[in-house]
């Protein structure tokens, strides 16, 4: 048997409170093509950090050819041949093709001056590689992304790759753009370079793949054979629970419609979507990083203008030009990024409760401090927050209170739908349950809830009906006695399976 | 035509023809309010307007360098002061008394160096403690500024050099002594920026300095570097004005700062870094020096020049903004 290009031994890497990776071993042959999979939070990420340098293992080592590599940073990772193309773009729009590729490393001529003539000549050879159609000296901010990731490619071109991580490479690309891509892995599997592939797509894992491993919570779950398995087993490795996990079976008593979206669409982020929410019900979204759904939130909040469609409240048209719009109309987002877009983290709690009406709670010109105090008691109380007094800044306390002063600052306003974007993310698995019975409880009290969540344990244990959504479009929606695993796996996949309505 | 090309067009050709415009402008305005009979776009007019613009455009292509490249400087006015005092104070120092007139090539090297060493202690606190460039060098720009009051508390510092004064009103090939510098560091500024791997870091950092540290490109000694440049440059400007005055008030350089990085701004430089233009910053630096002259030229006061200059750069930055804007997709907040 041939020498791995890559090989992991045993890799553990803990956080704070976290296992985030578990004895992860697994090898890359030379000129094989090795899926990586795993759901969102498997522990994929954080693995390929600890490749690129960024993390460093607890235990275990990592072997780039037959040497024991050990990265500092992504440099040191780039110098040993392991390269990264990653699905977020790394580049400086303002500057030519050839000097993002040689960035940091431009040829150079006496007193410093930039060799341009072997810079273009090297650049050049590169991409007529590639096959692509702009040349080193385009500007990278004229050029559209699927381009833009040529250059992110053509950069681990330079050096002499042991092995190449893809990152989702495909999100942005159109099929003839995947087609080129495919060529180059190809190409690059020829030159007896190790790949890895990271993709939640599973059609075009089966393409090009050769073997697949797969992650869950942080820990190895085995490798398959590509050609000897099917998409079935991958789902079941990734899966691995039993197939009845916690799905919500208490339905609180549901009321009349209180949103009604009929045909909304919004350029290339999502398209003619349809659904509704009635009061007391809570609606799942669930599909992978950039599916839509954010967007479709941040349309209901009026942050994002719809191109078509309509958006109705109560059975009536409203057309949401600002958060002060849908504020006013009874919409409530409770954002993805709760410390970024959610909170003030310098300020206090109550402050923070307030924030939204806090012109409304005056006495005189001057701000009502017993008002603003009442408040703060009242979901203090309502939602258990647990803080030592309003005063508390509300950057000491844990996400899971933090996301609790969020919701409470929102039901003072009295809405009528209560969107919450990732409820969970980053909050301790204790206060998750917390916060998702709490779900369930505004449910019960009549309030309309839409979750938007890429957690799949989360999406079926709060919901009464899961929206499966796949590249901007609505695959289907399941009732909450309907839905599988497997079948909510592979409408998120973009596999359209018949039962159920299309707009429920 | 490439997409993007016709934006970038308007706005690197957007301050020559606004340059069009105002010569256009107070020529034939002159015609009418002049209080002289002289044209506005005479010839000696045009090369007195070239030598006064020469102070600041000094300074304003290291500005250049210090923006696209992320950072600012706000200390550059007190740097022109200082290494002003130090010109002319070092030429009475007794041994250099003693040289006779050619001291002052020595008197240069001091207050050329006296740039370099403050603008590497501003670059080397902007390296070391991580604290934003504008908070260091606001903090230099008083800290400088009261050095040269420790010097020679309210009054002036004097010193008349005639062959210095001879060099500097000299003319050669018919322009003054301060343009040929104007241009030749215009040329080495653009030749750095363009042509040299320093000069093409300086724009990778000030785009994606999170890519450039990625690519191994070691931030911190690089803009350290560009603040002694920028240094020498305020101190070089000072060499160039001074030469020819003879003396320095303690208050001279005062707001230079700011009418340096407004002749920047017009030229197209971004704050945020990553994207600028020499030669569209010689352009700013004219587009001021016109208008200041012109506005003089038709009998406005110096309250009216400030005003114009003002307002002209809010419009031109709100032109800006409607340009790049457009086509993108805008998020409404």
């Amino acid at each position: 048997m041939t020498r791995p290009a890559l090989r992991l031994e045993n890799i553990v890497k803990t956080f704070p409170g976290v296992r985030a990776l578990d004895g992860v071993s697994f090898e890359v042959l030379p000129g094989e093509v090795h899926a990586l999979m795993g759901e969102n939070g498997a522990g994929k990420s954080t693995l390929m950090k600890v490749l690129g340098g960024i993390h460093q293992p607890n235990e275990g080592r990592i072997l780039v050819g037959e040497e024991p590599a050990v990265m500092a940073n992504p440099l040191e990772a780039k110098a040993k041949g392991i390269v990264f193309i990653h699905q977020e773009l790394s580049l400086a729009e303002e500057l030519s093709v050839a000097e993002n590729i040689y960035l940091g490393e431009l040829p150079r001529k006496s007193f410093g001056r930039v060799d341009w003539a072997t810079l273009y000549a090297r650049t050049d050879e590169i991409l007529k590689k590639l096959k692509v159609g702009f040349d080193a000296r385009t500007m990278v901010g004229t050029l559209s992304i699927a381009n833009q990731q040529m250059v992110e490619i053509a950069r681990a071109l330079t050096v002499d790759a042991k092995a190449v991580i893809f990152d989702e490479p495909t999100a942005s690309l159109t099929d003839s753009e995947k087609v080129v891509l495919f060529e180059v892995i190809d190409d690059l599997k020829k030159d007896g370079v190790g790949i890895i592939y990271i993709s939640h797509r599973m059609e075009e894992i089966f393409k090009i793949t050769d073997r697949i491993s797969v992650l869950r919570d942080g820990e190895y779950r085995g490798t398959l054979v590509t050609k000897e398995t099917t998409e079935d087993d991958v789902t079941q490795l990734m899966i691995g629970r039993s197939l009845d996990l916690s799905r919500n079976h208490e339905h609180a008593e549901v009321g009349d419609v209180a949103l009604e979206v009929r045909g909304l669409s919004c350029g290339d982020l999502y398209r003619d979507i349809s659904f509704e929410i009635r009061r007391g019900e809570v609606v799942g979204f669930y599909g992978l990083v950039g599916a839509g759904r954010t967007e479709i939130a941040e349309t209901l909040f009026g942050l994002r203008a719809p191109s078509a469609g309509q958006i109705l409240l109560d059975g009536e048209e409203v057309h949401l030009g600002s958060p002060v719009d849908a504020i006013a109309r009874g919409i409530s987002l409770v954002p993805e990024d709760r410390k970024g877009q959610g909170l003030v983290l310098g300020m206090n709690c109550r402050d923070n409760m307030t924030l939204p009406q806090v012109g409304d709670l005056t006495a005189g010109p001057f701000v009502s401090d017993g008002a603003e105090i009442a408040i703060f008691d009242q979901y203090r109380d309502k939602l258990d927050i647990r803080t030592p007094g309003w005063r508390q800044t509300v950057g000491n306390l844990s996400g899971g209170n933090q996301q609790k002063i969020v919701i409470g600052k929102w039901l003072s306003m009295h809405p009528t739908l209560l969107i919450v974007d990732e409820p969970t993310r980053g909050i301790d698995v204790g206060s998750k349950s917390e916060i998702h019975k709490l779900i369930r409880q505004l449910a019960s009290q009549g309030y309309a809830v839409m979750v938007i969540s890429s957690e799949m344990p989360e999406v079926l244990h709060v919901s009464d009906r899961i929206v499966a959504m796949y590249h901007g479009e609505l695959i289907r929606t399941f009732t909450s006695d309907e839905v599988t695993e497997d079948s909510l796996i592979q409408a998120i996949s973009g596999i359209r399976t018949d039962g159920g309505d299309k707009a429920a | 035509m490439a997409p993007g090309t016709w934006s970038t067009f308007l706005r690197r050709g957007a301050i020559w023809a606004f340059i069009a415009l105002e010569l256009a402008f107070f020529s034939i305005a002159g015609e009418f309010l002049s209080v002289s009979d002289k044209a506005f776009m005479n010839w000696d007019n045009m090369l007195l307007l070239l030598k006064q613009s020469a102070p600041l455009g000094i300074i304003a292509m290291g500005m250049t360098l210090i923006m696209v490249n992320g950072n600012i400087d706000l200390s550059v006015g007190a740097i022109f002061a200082l290494a002003a005092v130090i010109l002319l104070d070092s030429m009475t120092w007794p041994f250099m008394a003693a040289m006779g007139d050619w001291s002052f090539l020595l008197a240069w090297v001091f207050a050329l160096l006296a740039g370099v060493a403050l603008g590497a202690l501003n670059g080397f606190l902007v390296w070391k403690t991580g604290v934003d460039a504008f908070i260091i060098t606001l903090g230099a720009m008083l800290g400088f500024r009261g050095l040269v009051f420790m010097y020679n508390g309210e009054n002036p510092t004097s010193h008349l050099n005639w062959t210095l004064v001879d060099f500097a009103e000299a003319q050669f090939l018919g322009l003054h002594t301060a343009t040929w510098f104007l241009l030749v560091v215009t040329a080495g500024m653009w030749w750095l920026m363009n042509r040299t791997v320093h000069g093409r870091n300086a724009y990778a950092i000030g785009d994606n300095r999170e890519a450039a540290v990625n690519a191994g490109i070691r931030v911190g000694p690089h803009m350290m570097i560009n603040f002694m440049i920028i240094g020498f440059l305020a101190a070089l400007s000072a060499v160039v004005f001074y030469s020819e005055s003879g003396s320095v008030n303690p208050n001279d350089g005062m707001l230079y700062e700011l009418w340096i990085i407004t002749a920047v701004v017009l030229g197209g430089t971004k704050l945020t870094g990553g994207s600028g233009s020499i030669i569209s910053t010689l352009g700013g630096v004219l587009a001021i020096q016109i208008l200041r002259r012109g506005l003089n030229h038709i009998g406005a006061d110096t309250s009216t020049v400030n005003l114009v200059i003002g307002l002209i750069l809010i419009a031109v930055l709100f032109l800006d903004r409607q340009l790049n804007v457009k086509g993108k997709e805008a998020l409404r907040i």
